[in-house]
């Protein structure tokens, strides 16, 4: 990539704008390779808010499976917290077939004291928040 | 106590590190440098590693090798330590802290303050330095900040203590002793060595430059397979591996270039300065892959003639890449 073409392309979604400047490599006009900054480039910022769109409509569907009773909220914020099975059960100390089962709301409305706080634990949040939602 | 520290924002987190502790000694190895030295470089397509359900593509070597091998090649004693409690891990960290030490720590962005909230996901490979506490907070230099930031002990150590892949445990590493001698020039040829070593001789298809072709063909495959969505998440992952924070972009191949151009100058070889130059193109060519990739995701379009376009444009990176390392691998002969 050429100095002249270093894209400044700012994040508009989310705190996005907030995104430290990237270094980058770049050749001057005689070859040699110097370092400059760049705000962003609209083509990874796609990519990201791609990601954030999928995160916001899967939320919005956990939401309204909760409503249909039909998942816990257990399953809304790990989704909240960018994290899959295999995370959340890392974090909880539970194996991952135990965790898909407390996305049951039977089995959420069961679960003990002890179980509810590593929950709210690993989603930095109190118990109180956690079962509000349902 | 704070270490007096000079910190660099540089484009990698890793290779930011490695040099800036580096320098910190007086040992002045750029980024670039470090990054060739360490064998950054890499390429890996994991189809059944899968983060978040989307298959994990990347463009660096394992976290921790380039401070390690840039160490060894240099001749430098280094400690890098994992915990298996994080009351251990903090406690060692302080006491490095008291002894002036700055130290690299292994964490999960997703625990970081002081990152924009966009940029928070759980990716444990991030590479910071720290160099102080002070009123209970400990002074950071990342590499991929421009100013120096500061860190509640609570965060850090959620961040060093992280769970997913690959899992920090709390690993810290820091230079012991440097010695008087070392040979950069051995160093460079080491580094590169092992760069066209992991590039070209993985057996397996996932791991190496074959890997280029290997997700090339599978990208082809993406609209029989997947519905629309999946696919495009799926593609998008591979532009943010390539392109978000601390990769300087392009997947790196900028820093290699980078790296070869100053190599060049140490060691007189007017054909690694060509090669330089060949890797500048690689990477351009990177950046347009990026760039018609987005423009599939944008289009939220899943017709198989687009994806067969952009197959056969990875195909052809991966064509440039495997002439490169065959002929980056005739300089050492």
């Amino acid at each position: 990539m050429k100095i002249n073409e270093i894209p400044q392309d700012q994040k508009q979604f989310k705190d996005g704008h907030n995104a430290p400047k990237k270094v980058m490599y770049v050749t001057q006009e005689d070859g040699t390779y110097t370092q400059r900054t760049s705000l962003g480039w609209e083509v990874e910022n796609l990519a990201l808010e791609q990601a954030w769109q999928d995160i916001d409509e899967q939320l919005n569907h956990c939401l309204q499976l909760i409503k249909e009773n039909k998942t816990s909220p257990i399953h809304y914020y790990m989704i909240k917290n960018r994290m899959d099975i295999p995370i959340l059960a890392s974090y909880v100390g539970k194996w991952k077939w135990q965790v898909k089962r407390h996305f049951k709301p039977s089995v959420f409305k069961k679960l003990n004291e002890k179980t509810l706080q590593a929950y709210a634990n690993a989603f930095a949040i109190s118990i109180k928040e956690l079962c509000s939602l349902s | 106590m704070i270490i007096p520290f000079q910190h660099n924002a540089l484009a990698h987190c890793e290779s930011g590190v490695t040099s800036n502790l580096l320098q910190h000694y007086g040992i002045p190895i750029s980024e670039p440098l470090a990054f060739g030295i360490g064998s950054g470089l890499f390429f890996a397509h994991l189809p059944f590693v899968k983060v978040n359900g989307v298959p994990g593509t990347t463009y660096r070597i394992y976290p921790g090798q380039i401070f390690a091998n840039v160490c060894k090649r240099l001749n430098i004693t280094y400690r890098s330590e994992k915990f298996s409690t994080a009351a251990q891990a903090m406690q060692r960290l302080d006491e490095n802290i008291q002894k002036q030490i700055p130290t690299g720590c292994q964490v999960s962005v997703f625990y970081l303050p002081f990152l924009p909230e966009v940029f928070r996901f759980h990716f444990n490979a991030h590479n910071l330095i720290i160099y102080g506490k002070e009123n209970n907070l400990y002074q950071v230099s990342d590499p991929v900040m421009e100013h120096v930031q500061t860190i509640a002990p609570e965060d850090l150590q959620k961040a060093r203590f992280a769970k997913g892949y690959p899992e920090p445990k709390g690993r810290m590493y820091y230079i012991e002793q440097i010695k008087p001698e070392w040979n950069l020039e051995e160093a460079i040829k080491k580094g590169i060595k092992q760069t066209i070593f992991f590039m070209k001789s993985p057996p397996l298809p996932w791991f190496g430059m074959n890997a280029i072709a290997f997700l090339s063909k599978k990208i082809k495959k993406y609209p029989q397979l997947y519905d629309q969505r999946r696919a495009s998440l799926y593609l998008g992952n591979i532009i943010r591996m390539q392109e978000e924070i601390g990769t300087g972009g392009a997947g790196f191949r900028f820093l290699y270039a980078a790296f070869l151009q100053e190599a060049a100058q140490i060691t007189k070889n007017d054909k690694m300065h060509e090669l330089s130059k060949e890797m500048t193109l690689i990477g351009d060519l990177w950046r347009n892959f990026a760039y018609y990739t987005a423009r599939i995701c944008k289009a939220r379009t899943n017709d198989s003639a687009s994806f067969n376009e952009l197959s056969d444009f990875l195909y052809d990176i991966y064509t440039k890449e495997k002439d490169f390392y065959n002929q980056l691998s005739k300089i050492y002969k």
